[in-house]
């Protein structure tokens, strides 16, 4: 990205009014609007709070900060920010699936805030998982080459969350040159679309099931109710509603947030998007519920349901998969807009719970001692979250995303 | 609609991109045949829980001396700065001793679960971990069916502590610190051909000193390490419902589809991409 930029450099510096590029930049990294908002006032402290928490964290170990133990070596950063966050990042992949493969335009409005959205879900939460290393700076060794650990399903997933960062930042980049008004550049990039949608695409169902494969080794130490040889599978399809709930919730926000910016024919598409996204995520939802029920049976289980942890894996199923999904149903057939906002909340609180109980709660649910994050790892998880939401609003303000492209651009990609 | 020049040229592009990449992600052979492993048989019933092995195990590795004395029904584990302990354990025949450090797999799981290779079973039979490769993911202490790698949480530059069959001593010719000290012949190193040949006679010849068992043959494919023991290896804290294929294939299946679908799914998508194309009659398209 940075070669083409510079390669654009001249084009971009005449198509600014004769203003040099570094002189725009420097304008557009000013803050815009009202600084002392409440979301501002909240979140400034505790990203300040995380950035020392991190650099404790770096200087004296993860023991000081976290609650890591020998059995359980994997806790909040790696079950909450990467495997729950990338999980609500498969929006993206979905959506260009829609729009660019299934060709239903109706979609296409929303597509570029999703894409967005999920590439710098990627940046930010598979960029906690450098937090989590021990040893960071040997975090080259699997792509450079000098050691590839080829029978690691990890190996496949930091490859892929690598690939498909650069796919989601060349589907991302038509807005960028729009923003910079390099028209030359914005033709190329959006030229590349397509196979970037494609590439993308093939990696998402690779890794989203990958994330589930990592666990499969650890058999003896995962609750047998959470644990099965099809965790991969149902780590991908849950993806698709769990990134779909995040687009309607998303959505529902930023239509409030941004309200200015989005054009009167979106604002009213906007329902008509949500309806139509609430019927895929009831199908989705349905043939996960369905899979679940499958992996049930076929693992004979029956005994461990009247146990507390049966009870958990229970309401799981019953309270924030069955529901939702009826609640989806429902409101695609009444057009109901505020429960499909319901449904898509309980929706993503019950993709958290899936995600944390295979990968903590249930992960050595026999130990001793249980590993419960401590309140520092809960707030360096905020911090992070909180830092993706100001780029992303800063990205949102500036660029071309909800609001329509310039005058200059004649195709829509 | 016919293929034009652009489409084309992606579709080679994206088919040769899956190619390349797919050949890398192939599960690599683990299992090398010109060396035999080694490996070292611990008989219990010898044990004298003299801790011998664990002094010798700090002073051989420069770890800090073990802490804190044998008893009956307390289990000690290992940790970031001990690479093995004995226990010893209140059994249906009296007390007996258990030693316990890394049992290097024929097939680990923690090698399997190395994205660089850091972890690694040399040809020797060793399962060493190497510092400049590794990144302290940490994916190996998931992965590990007995929990043997152990994370120095309290360091800005943390290692993954385990026994590694000394193998610098065995580099030099010389054999395992804890079978060379041990006093009481407990440990013997070897071949593990040879050493399954031992174990076997050991049983055979005293068929009432011993169970009929010898732990590690077959459990998660079968380990370096061997145990004997005069009761069941469950009253001496070993995990007995370990299975006996080894830890990596439950993950080779998902690792084998992955070429497949890299192959597959671009081809299907931009097929399903064109089939759309042709029944949508609007014109604003993307192209």
């Amino acid at each position: 990205m940075q070669m083409k930029m510079s390669n654009t450099d001249y084009t971009i510096a005449k198509d600014n009014d004769g203003k040099s590029i570094w002189r725009f930049l420097a304008g557009e990294l000013k803050p815009r609007g009202k600084f002392l908002t409440p979301f501002n006032i909240i979140s400034i402290p505790v990203m300040i709070l995380g950035l020392v928490l991190i650099v404790i964290r770096f200087w004296k170990g993860l023991g000081s900060i976290t609650n890591l133990t020998q059995e359980v070596p994997w806790g909040l950063w790696i079950g909450f920010d990467v495997v729950t966050g990338v999980a609500f990042a498969g929006g993206a992949y979905v959506l260009t699936f829609m729009v660019y493969i299934l060709n239903m335009q109706k979609y296409h409005s929303i597509v570029r805030i999703t894409v967005l959205n999920g590439f710098l879900a990627y940046v930010f939460y598979a960029g906690a998982l450098l937090l989590d290393l021990g040893r960071p700076w040997n975090v080259v060794n699997p792509i450079i080459g000098n050691s590839f650990g080829t029978s690691s399903v990890l190996f496949l997933v930091a490859w892929h969350f690598l690939l498909y960062m650069i796919a989601q930042l060349i589907e991302f980049s038509p807005a960028i040159a729009e923003w910079l008004g390099a028209k030359r550049a914005r033709k190329i990039l959006s030229g590349m679309t397509i196979a970037a949608v494609i590439f993308g695409i093939t990696l998402s169902t690779l890794h989203q099931s990958g994330l589930g494969a990592l666990y499969l080794m650890a058999k003896d130490k995962i609750h047998p109710l959470w644990y099965s040889e099809f965790i991969p599978v149902l780590f991908f399809v849950s993806s698709i509603f769990a990134g779909l709930s995040m687009v309607i919730f998303e959505g529902s926000i930023s239509q409030k947030v941004f309200f200015k910016q989005i054009s009167e024919g979106n604002h009213k598409a906007h329902n008509g998007i949500l309806t139509g996204l609430s019927k895929i995520c009831a199908v989705a939802m349905f043939a996960y519920f369905f899979l679940q029920v499958l992996v049930f049976i076929h693992g004979k289980r029956w005994d461990l349901l009247s146990t507390p942890m049966g009870y958990w894996y229970l309401l799981e199923m019953f309270g924030f998969v069955f529901l939702p999904m009826m609640l989806f149903f429902y409101s695609y057939r009444r057009n109901n807009i505020f429960m499909i906002k319901v449904a898509a909340i309980l929706t993503m609180l019950g993709v958290i719970m899936n995600r944390l109980n295979v990968t903590v709660i249930g992960f050595r649910w026999d130990a001793a001692i249980r590993y419960v994050p401590t309140w520092m790892e809960l707030a360096v998880t905020l911090a992070v979250i909180f830092t993706e939401i100001w780029i992303f609003r800063w990205v949102i303000n500036r660029m071309p995303v909800l609001r329509e492209s310039p005058s200059w651009v004649n195709d829509k990609n | 609609m016919t293929l034009n020049r652009r489409n084309f040229f992606k579709v080679i592009g994206v088919t040769g991109a899956t190619l390349a990449i797919g050949k890398q992600l192939r599960a690599a052979p683990k299992t090398e045949n010109n060396i035999e492993f080694s490996g070292v048989l611990y008989d219990s019933t010898r044990c004298v829980g003299c801790q011998t092995c664990e002094s010798s195990c700090a002073e051989a590795n420069g770890l800090p001396a073990p802490v804190g004395t044998i008893q009956a029904g307390v289990v000690r584990k290992t940790d970031e700065s001990h690479r093995t302990v004995v226990n010893a354990f209140n059994t249906s025949k009296g007390e007996a001793y258990l030693k316990k450090q890394c049992m290097h797999c024929n097939e680990p799981a923690c090698t399997a679960a190395c994205l660089t290779q850091a972890m690694y079973k040399t040809k020797e039979g060793a399962v060493i971990w190497r510092g400049d490769k590794c990144m302290g993911c940490r994916y190996c202490m998931v992965s590990c069916p007995f929990d043997i790698p152990k994370f120095e949480y309290h360091s800005a530059n943390p290692k993954i502590e385990k026994c590694n069959m000394c193998y610098n001593r065995l580099k030099e010719g010389k054999i395992p610190a804890c079978v060379e000290n041990c006093p009481a012949e407990a440990l013997v190193f070897g071949t593990r051909r040879e050493l399954i040949k031992e174990a076997r006679k050991r049983i055979n010849d005293n068929p009432e000193q011993y169970v009929d068992h010898i732990y590690g043959e077959h459990e998660a494919g079968g380990t370096g390490f061997l145990y004997l023991s005069a009761v069941p290896f469950d009253e001496l804290g070993c995990n007995t419902s370990l299975q006996s294929k080894s830890y990596p294939e439950l993950s080779k299946g998902f690792l084998y589809s992955v070429p497949t679908v890299f192959v597959l799914w671009p081809a299907i998508l931009l097929g399903i991409r064109e089939a759309t194309k042709n029944n949508n009659s609007n014109a604003d398209e993307n192209e």
